[in-house]
């Protein structure tokens, strides 16, 4: 039977979550709501030590002071700060030696997203530091990277273990009065990834982490610090998947990247939270701060596949302080049904010679608004800054959306800036083309929308590039072969 | 006193001079009370964030020239262009000026918007056009509505081609210390009718003028518009021009701008296309120096299928001057087929100028080809290497290549005598002589 765009677009409209279920573990939650002492709370459950208590007080400060911002192409209903339980973690909170000591529930959630943390250990070579709801249960491979003097943990060890590193950069490239989420991030966070590569040294395996909402009504303050020493290597993969659930549930994470002289940092995100129902009730909020600073010589990449949540609003950026910097940004979005994405980037040219490159894929179907944002900033002093955005918008239907805001700033008169963006449908002479050979319909729209995001598919390390591509066929199902 | 009080308390003063019981009057209330609540726009608002007017509204203008003044032509025959048959509409300080102007209503209406808004003969078109695509949320636009009072008017009855083009000048003479004017044109091309349209707001001497012109423009159905601003004028000047052009069926306009002088140049430039099968098009060229800012922003609103979009804007930037480039595309759900294309290309020359460019796409329908693109950059250095090596001069190998890169701008000009005009404005621009055509 011939497959045509309109069966495609019914089942789009149709497909259902497929990651959507609970995990049911006993959760030691904090009751609903926001003031200092529950920043208090959640600091002394952490046992941190008071430089961390009152930098997140500070944070809290500023967050009272600003306002939510509105400026952005998305429409949802505001969260209720005072709704929120900023606190949750699972209830056995001993340190695990080996897996047999996990949770069996807990591990069985892992094997359904289909990064059994015994499999990954023995095959893929990937050290993991799982987080469910904000404390992380499992670390591996920390005998393996401990040797080569890398710190990877989680965040509230990293403020214990090693307050100097956490101190000195924590909140320098995403200053706590960034913006509205960050501050409150900052006030709030519960755990996230730290990361620290000494000079020198080449990470040898790929770092990566998952993070999932697990508990009702818990909003997920994830922070994320990745530090990368002069003439260092890492990798970094971050992946995403959360249960099914009809209340929208806020996630404001901040990652924060440090490349310091002549490092490189891969940072890829997978994420496939719940987008909501096919009629938009549900899903998750995504308002996540992204930014990483460049040292002399060094290089950020991100890397980013955006399939899922109810509305995203992010914008990993890079500010290319140091002469000969580099900064990448390669991003798929694909929104479905009532999904709402703006995202983008800034690349901020500071120093000499800086280089970067954009690339953004967005793919609307359904009632969804897709939407480009980014800035590219040439200063003054930029000699010899080089851009190149290329951002193309691909439509199904015509009750979507596809929208793009470049902002182009330039300031230097040996700078190069190209910017150029397109929208289209899938052709019908592309798929006549495609049929005339033979290819019917089905695998004409995979390989064109496989072609239309090959670009980003590309960058991505081999670990994810599979579950990207599994992530796309769910969200784009008979489109992507 | 600041100027949004001056030109409130102006309005008082206004409306003792006009005829308050015409039927626009309630029009320049509603707009005035809209400029109140709004205030000139500032920086923080999104569609102002690279332009700021507080330097412009600082000075002390007067709303209304005091007297009519009269200018010899000699003093301003270069302002016209030569060797060629025009109609002419030219105002000074804000009035009209019989002795310099050249109208007609021979068939036809090539007038001034005054007589329109007076006599009872214009009275049913006036209704009917006057105020309908102006925006009314816009503050500036409304403040012009506020004290709309001359300007041109223009009709063209169904199948009327002009063989000639119309001028419009405003010039300044510089009579009071600084100047404000606002002038408001509206120009009606009935069914296959065809106008080309040059338009010039010239300066005579450093005295500060500021104009916040509107201009509304109706193509009806198969309708040919073909519409110059050429912004060359004084250092000490600053304009906002606000166009809103309405479109129907089969209909072309064609808006040109060549922006080179003045302080502050914003344009405004909307498309409004109100059937299906239009065409659009907006070409610019700005050649900028010193502390110069020229905005572009440009709005197309594809509200019906089948319709086309082009825009080409240019700009080279020298000195401290400043280009803003924003160009809006919303394609709406039902204009299927839409072809919208966008380009912005820029050259910055020195290390104090500035560009900041957003090309916009909004876009809604799926069977659409929209695209735009946007590059800063240079000269090329081995094309200038190329020319030097032959023996020709670093200021002339640049001003040849300026020329190429603005080419495409100056072909698509219609008229062979302002194409020839801009030529010698920019050759005077960059400071060379060719010697030969281009």
């Amino acid at each position: 039977m011939a497959y045509t765009e309109e069966e495609l677009k019914k089942e789009l409209e149709t497909q259902e979550y497929e990651y959507g279920f609970v995990t049911k573990i006993d959760a030691d939650t904090f009751s609903q709501g926001l003031n200092e002492n529950v920043i208090r709370a959640i600091s002394k459950r952490k046992e941190e030590p008071n430089w961390m208590t009152e930098w997140r007080l500070k944070a809290f400060d500023s967050w009272k002071k600003m306002e939510e911002p509105n400026w952005s192409n998305v429409k949802y209903k505001k969260p209720d700060f005072q709704k929120i339980s900023y606190y949750s973690a699972p209830k056995s909170k001993d340190k695990y030696e080996s897996l047999d000591e996990v949770d069996p529930e807990l591990l069985k959630t892992f094997d359904k997203l289909g990064i059994s943390v015994s499999e990954q250990k023995k095959l893929a070579g990937v050290a993991v530091d799982v987080v469910v709801d904000s404390v992380s249960v499992a670390t591996t491979f920390r005998d393996t990277l401990s040797k080569k003097g890398i710190i990877f943990c989680s965040i509230s060890e990293a403020i214990k273990k090693h307050p100097e590193l956490v101190k000195k950069y924590i909140g320098t490239v995403v200053p706590q009065r960034d913006n509205f989420y960050s501050a409150l991030n900052s006030a709030v966070f519960s755990d996230g990834s730290f990361c620290y590569i000494p000079k020198g040294v080449k990470c040898p395996m790929e770092l990566s982490t998952y993070f999932r909402i697990n508990q009702a009504g818990t909003g997920q303050f994830e922070r994320t610090l990745l530090i990368a020493d002069e003439g260092s290597y890492v990798s970094y993969l971050e992946g995403c998947t959360a249960p099914s659930r009809d209340e929208n549930q806020l996630h404001a994470a901040v990652v924060e990247l440090i490349a310091l002289d002549n490092a490189e940092i891969k940072y890829s995100t997978v994420q496939n939270w719940y987008p909501g129902n096919k009629a938009g009730k549900g899903g998750v909020y995504n308002f996540v701060t992204k930014r990483g600073i460049c040292h002399k010589n060094s290089k950020i990449s991100w890397t980013q596949v955006e399939t899922g949540s109810a509305v995203t609003w992010k914008y990993p950026s890079c500010i290319l302080k140091g002469d000969n910097s580099t900064g990448e940004f390669y991003s798929i979005a694909v929104t479905n049904n009532y999904q709402q994405a703006d995202t983008g980037t800034k690349m901020i040219h500071i120093g000499k010679n800086s280089k970067s490159t954009i690339i953004s894929k967005g793919i609307s179907a359904g009632k969804s608004q897709n939407s480009y944002r980014g800035l590219v900033q040439i200063n003054r002093n930029a000699d010899n800054a080089r851009n190149f955005s290329q951002c193309d918008s691909l439509l199904m239907g015509n009750k979507c959306g596809a929208h793009t805001f470049p902002y182009i700033e330039g300031k230097n008169k040996t700078a190069k800036i190209e910017h150029e963006a397109s929208t289209s449908k899938i052709g019908e002479d592309q798929i006549f083309y495609c049929n005339q050979r033979g290819i019917d319909t089905e695998k004409a729209i995979a390989l064109i929308v496989n072609g239309f995001s090959k670009e980003v598919l590309n960058k991505l390390p081999m670990e994810f590039a599979v579950e990207a591509q599994k992530l796309l066929e769910i969200s784009l199902e008979g489109s992507v072969g | 006193m600041q100027l949004t009080e001056k030109l409130l308390s102006s309005f008082l003063a206004f409306e003792l001079d006009i005829d308050i019981n015409s039927s626009i009057h309630n029009l320049r209330t509603n707009a005035i009370k809209n400029f109140e609540k709004l205030g000139f726009p500032n920086r923080k608002m999104e569609n102002w964030k690279y332009t700021s007017l507080n330097q412009i509204i600082k000075e002390d203008y007067t709303v209304f020239s005091k007297k009519k003044n009269v200018i010899d032509f000699k003093r301003v025959k270069d302002y016209f262009i030569d060797n060629i048959e025009s109609y002419k509409i030219v105002f000074v300080d804000g009035f009209y000026d019989p002795f310099l102007s050249q109208t007609s209503h021979d068939g036809l209406d090539i007038c001034i918007m005054s007589a329109a808004l007076n006599k009872p003969k214009y009275s049913n078109l006036i209704n009917k056009y006057f105020n309908k695509s102006a925006s009314s949320e816009d503050s500036l636009t409304s403040l012009n509505t506020a004290f709309s009072k001359e300007g041109v008017y223009i009709h063209l009855p169904k199948k009327t081609v002009l063989e000639k083009p119309i001028e419009i000048i405003h010039f300044a003479t510089g009579n009071e210390a600084a100047l404000m004017l606002q002038p408001r044109n509206l120009i009606i091309v009935e069914e296959s009718s065809e106008v080309e349209i040059i338009e010039t707001h010239q300066s005579l001497t450093v005295n500060s003028v500021f104009s916040n012109s509107v201009t509304e423009i109706f193509a009806q159905k198969n309708s040919k518009v073909d519409y110059y601003k050429i912004q060359n004028d004084v250092i000490s000047s600053s304009l906002i021009d606000n166009t809103y052009i309405t479109q129907k069926r089969d209909s072309d306009v064609k808006v040109h701008t060549f922006s080179f002088g003045g302080r502050l140049t914003r344009n405004n430039l909307n498309f409004y296309q109100k059937t299906p099968f239009i065409n659009s098009t907006m070409k610019g060229l700005t050649i900028i120096d010193y502390d110069q800012l020229v905005d572009h922003h440009t709005l197309v609103h594809h509200s019906n299928p089948n319709c086309e979009s082009h825009q080409d804007y240019k700009g080279i930037f020298s000195g401290k001057s400043t280009g803003v480039f924003n160009g809006k595309i919303i394609v709406d759900k039902i204009a299927q087929k839409t072809n919208a294309f966008q380009q912005n290309n820029n050259i910055l020359l020195d290390d104090k100028s500035t560009i900041n460019s957003k090309p916009q796409l909004e876009i809604f329908a799926d069977d659409v080809k929209c695209s735009h693109g946007c590059t800063i950059g240079q000269l090329d250095r081995d094309a200038l290497f190329y020319l030097r090596a032959r023996g020709i001069p670093k200021k002339e190998a640049k001003a040849l290549l300026t020329y190429g890169f603005a080419n495409n701008i100056l072909e698509s000009v219609k008229i062979p005598e302002l194409k020839i005009k801009i030529k010698k404005i920019i050759a005077k621009k960059l400071g060379v002589s060719l010697g030969f055509d281009l």
